[in-house]
């Protein structure tokens, strides 16, 4: 991965405070992996950033180089790495993920 | 799916580098899904990230294609 690519991710992740790389868009998801997680994260009514890595095959396989994960979807919140599609429903399961997100929630502002 | 992608075979992957391991694999929705659970007192003390890091290693060159089709479980005990 060559520099400017990861300054792009790093820059998009350093940005928002909840950024999703996931196969297509929240609306017109484009894997299963990728809609379960935007649903999840639509059910916490809470704002994301997604970033379809269809469209750039640079960033597509470097954000797998940037933090050491084979597939899409990634979620990071905070600039930090939570995990794919299998850890993000398992800490929905446990309720671990509505505390992470609730300092974002809308209305809590 | 490659062919020679099936539970035992993942099983066996994940085993000779966590020997310690209970592996569970369970193959599902038309023989294209993989649901593995992993249960390993190496994992103990890691987060699961790098809990699955761990599984995804171990799976090596099979990983790419197999790992589109894996819902993974991880725990240390």
């Amino acid at each position: 991965m060559n520099d400017t690519v990861e300054q792009q991710i790093d820059k998009l992740v350093q940005e928002h405070d909840i950024v999703l790389f996931m196969k297509g868009t929240p609306q017109f998801p484009q894997c299963g992996f990728s809609q379960r997680v935007a649903a999840i994260l639509n059910s916490h009514g809470i704002a994301f950033a997604a970033v379809n890595v269809l469209l750039d095959p640079a960033v597509r396989e470097g954000i797998k180089v940037y933090s050491d994960w084979p597939t899409i979807p990634q979620l990071y919140v905070k600039g930090e790495f939570i995990g794919g599609c299998d850890i993000v429903a398992e800490m929905e399961e446990s309720g671990e993920l509505a505390g992470l997100l609730a300092p974002f929630k809308a209305d809590s502002a | 799916m490659a062919n020679d992608i099936n539970p035992d075979h993942l099983r066996e992957l994940v085993l000779a580098h966590l020997p310690d391991a209970e592996v569970e694999v369970k193959l599902f929705s038309g023989n294209d899904h993989f649901e593995m659970e992993v249960v390993s007192p190496s994992f103990s003390g890691k987060s699961r990230i790098a809990q699955h890091q761990m599984v995804y290693a171990a799976m090596g060159e099979h990983m790419r294609e197999a790992i589109h089709a894996l819902a993974l479980k991880t725990r240390a005990k």
